[in-house]
């Protein structure tokens, strides 16, 4: 899947051989990212989705075959200078302590800046603009260490923008947050990517967002191999998935956009529990017919009844 | 196209607040701590925390006073204007000789070496991550006190051999450290622990040449283990003088990447730090201070260790505050200095004494709040 009819994108990577230490987690691994593309990668745990990307953001050094950032092989650029094309907001960093939301958004300027030039009027811009689109503005002067993991996601998302790169990197941005915040953040995204022209490289878990907001869809299987690529629509199939995920499923229009929905199937013979306003010791009773809740029947039924009690 | 749920509602309200902030952009918000200073044309500009350059300015009186009141006073009180005559080179032949010979070069190694020690410690708890990542705890220290005994016990050398003893012990010990962790990257907790566990070696190691030692020889090495600052000569301050003038000001320059590697590898690497180029520079720096410093006095407990926190604590500072960690090293071992001299006379207390004490409590302390808030 290399065909390289239109001019070559931004960001891209010939024949990667990955690995850590001894284990190789791809190998002979070519991936190219549209650009002004929302793509998105997913794939099983440990198929080296993670790794693709730290390996573009050129924090992993190949075994063999090279990334591309505008032509020219990442590796020699100077760091500062990829560092002014290409963010990167990692699965987890460490905020120093004490530091307030406004001093960390603002160290997303450290590759504009100098040693006689710290804040210039081009990076106050740069980091109220990146608070404002998160939404942490009001939050400036407030300890980082005091703020909830959505918040704290939306700061760390906030400084990456601070860095005005045309291309975001997000290694599983919405890790930690519950859905409303992930939701939120991947809104996010989407908008930058529509409103601004970026192109963001995501790696995600959950493979309906994934469909919902990509417009470039990466599916990777164990090995570092690319199982699938292009638009959701026609890459996410119910083959694919059992295939990849090992997944029975089923793919429905997602009611609100029209995307792909992955509906896992149920296991055969599965009888959903009845929650029809009956006590919980008519559950347990059903689910003793099948012989598999005997064990914890009697303990569920106790708590059941401190509850009314 | 989507809309941003919450972010939209802070878009409106740009919150002006009534700091005056130097050359500011007229509409934006401050969102950062600190005051700016511009030129006009916008090439340089710089960023100033009022509570650093106070607490700066307040650790440069106290050193000033410190450094008075041990010129001034001892066992032949001189005026301020005697001693500003003497060091200014027009002092009487007494004042000339107490201050000259054997105050000022005895102030001055105090003020070198516990600002030395104190930027050790600062880059290494920064670099680890870690408030007991100094050099005294994770085996540097005891690894120049291995090389100066092994000088003193089966070389039987002199003064600056011990010295040259104690630097090659030192920064072998670094060595040996970088090598046991080769491959895995200097990753802070395992730093600590595996120095922890050389350090306890390398005392082994001590204990054992010790016995060796004749009771002259045990004598000597006795003497040099407890750090003291008596008998200092200016070749003593030279040649830690040169150390801090040469380091310091290369950590100071570094101090800003450093601060970014504190957010982790990978963050500092996307924010376009060289981090593993930074960290070994800044490490090698870390362990040549440690190592210079305890050539010149022996080893020093516990300055590396509590300076640089106070420092940070006082400055309320994000990053490593490397400035005001070496004022408040060379502050605290000039005081202890004094302590010991004035406190205890006639008795000839070394200055490790002083520095043991208060650095044990500040450790209790330090392990039981550090117990009590788990770190991530």
């Amino acid at each position: 899947m290399t065909a390289t009819n239109r001019p070559a994108s931004r960001l891209r990577a010939e024949n990667l051989t990955l690995s850590y230490d001894q284990r190789t987690v791809a190998s002979d691994l070519d991936v190219e990212i549209p650009d002004r593309s929302f793509t998105v990668v997913v794939g099983p745990n440990a198929c080296g989705k993670s790794t693709l990307l730290t390996a573009l953001a050129r924090m992993l050094k190949p075994r063999a075959g090279q990334v591309y950032l505008d032509g020219a092989a990442i590796a020699s650029y100077r760091s500062r200078e990829v560092a002014r094309r290409l963010g990167l907001l990692p699965q987890s960093s460490t905020a120093p302590g004490g530091i307030t939301v406004g001093d960390l958004v603002a160290r997303g300027r450290y590759p504009h800046q100098g040693l006689l030039k710290q804040w210039s009027a081009d990076d106050e811009a740069a980091v109220v603009e990146a608070m404002r689109q998160t939404g942490v503005l009001e939050l400036a002067d407030r300890p980082v260490d005091d703020l909830s993991g959505g918040q704290r996601q939306r700061v760390w998302l906030s400084m990456v923008l601070a860095q005005q790169t045309e291309i975001l990197l997000l290694d599983e941005p919405t890790t930690f947050l519950d859905i409303a915040h992930q939701v939120e953040v991947l809104d996010l995204c989407a908008e930058l990517h529509a409103r601004r022209g970026h192109t963001i490289v995501a790696v995600l878990h959950d493979l309906n967002q994934a469909c919902r907001y990509a417009t470039h869809l990466i599916v990777m299987r164990p090995g570092g191999i690319v199982a699938a690529e292009g638009d959701p629509s026609t890459v996410m199939t119910a083959e694919l998935v059992e295939d990849v995920f090992g997944l029975p499923c089923r793919i429905i229009p997602d009611p609100e956009t029209g995307t792909p929905l992955m509906v896992p199937a149920a296991p055969k013979g599965y009888a959903p529990a009845r929650v029809t306003g009956t006590t919980d010791a008519d559950a347990d009773a059903d689910t003793d017919v099948d012989g598999t809740a005997s064990g914890n029947g009697p303990a569920a039924s106790d708590t059941a009844m401190a509850k009314t009690s | 196209m989507t809309a941003v749920r919450e972010a939209k509602a802070s878009a409106p309200d740009p919150t002006p607040r009534g700091r005056p902030g130097g050359a500011t952009v007229p509409d934006l918000p401050r969102v950062i701590t600190g005051r700016v200073v511009r030129t006009r044309s916008g090439t340089v500009s710089l960023r100033v925390q009022g509570r650093t350059v106070a607490a700066t300015a307040a650790l440069l009186v106290a050193l000033l006073v410190v450094a008075g009141i041990t010129l001034t006073t001892g066992d032949f009180d001189l005026s301020v204007g005697e001693v500003v005559q003497a060091l200014t080179g027009n002092g009487t032949g007494i004042a000339d000789f107490v201050v000259n010979t054997l105050r000022m070069p005895r102030l001055v190694t105090a003020l070198c070496v516990g600002a030395a020690l104190a930027v050790s410690g600062a880059i290494l708890q920064s670099i680890t991550g870690n408030p007991l990542g100094s050099p005294d705890i994770i085996g540097f220290t005891n690894g120049s006190a291995v090389g100066a005994l092994v000088v003193i016990v089966m070389l039987h050398g002199s003064m600056t051999e011990i010295a040259l003893g104690a630097l090659v012990g030192g920064l072998g010990t670094a060595l040996a450290v970088h090598l046991l962790m080769i491959g895995r990257g200097i990753q802070g907790f395992r730093l600590v622990v595996v120095g922890i566990g050389v350090s306890a070696l390398l005392l082994a190691v001590n204990s054992y040449l010790i016995t060796r030692a004749t009771f002259q020889e045990a004598l000597e090495a006795q003497s040099w283990l407890i750090g003291s600052l008596g008998n200092r000569l200016w070749i003593h301050a030279q040649a830690i003088g040169i150390a801090v003038a040469v380091l310091l000001p290369l950590a100071f320059f570094l101090s800003r990447r450093l601060s970014m590697v504190e957010m982790g590898d990978t963050t500092a690497m996307a924010l376009g730090v060289d981090v593993s180029r930074t960290r070994t520079v800044l490490l090698v720096i870390s362990v040549a201070l440690a190592a210079f410093a305890t050539a010149v006095t022996g080893p020093i407990w516990f300055v590396a260790l509590a300076a640089p926190q106070v420092a940070r604590k006082i400055t309320g500072s994000s990053g490593p505050a490397l400035l005001p960690s070496a004022l408040m090293g060379a502050v605290m071992l000039a005081l202890s200095d004094l302590a010991v001299q004035r406190i205890f006379a006639p008795a000839l207390l070394p200055v490790g004494t002083a520095t043991g004490c208060v650095g044990g409590l500040y450790l209790i302390w330090l392990l039981v709040t550090e117990s009590r808030k788990s770190r991530a």
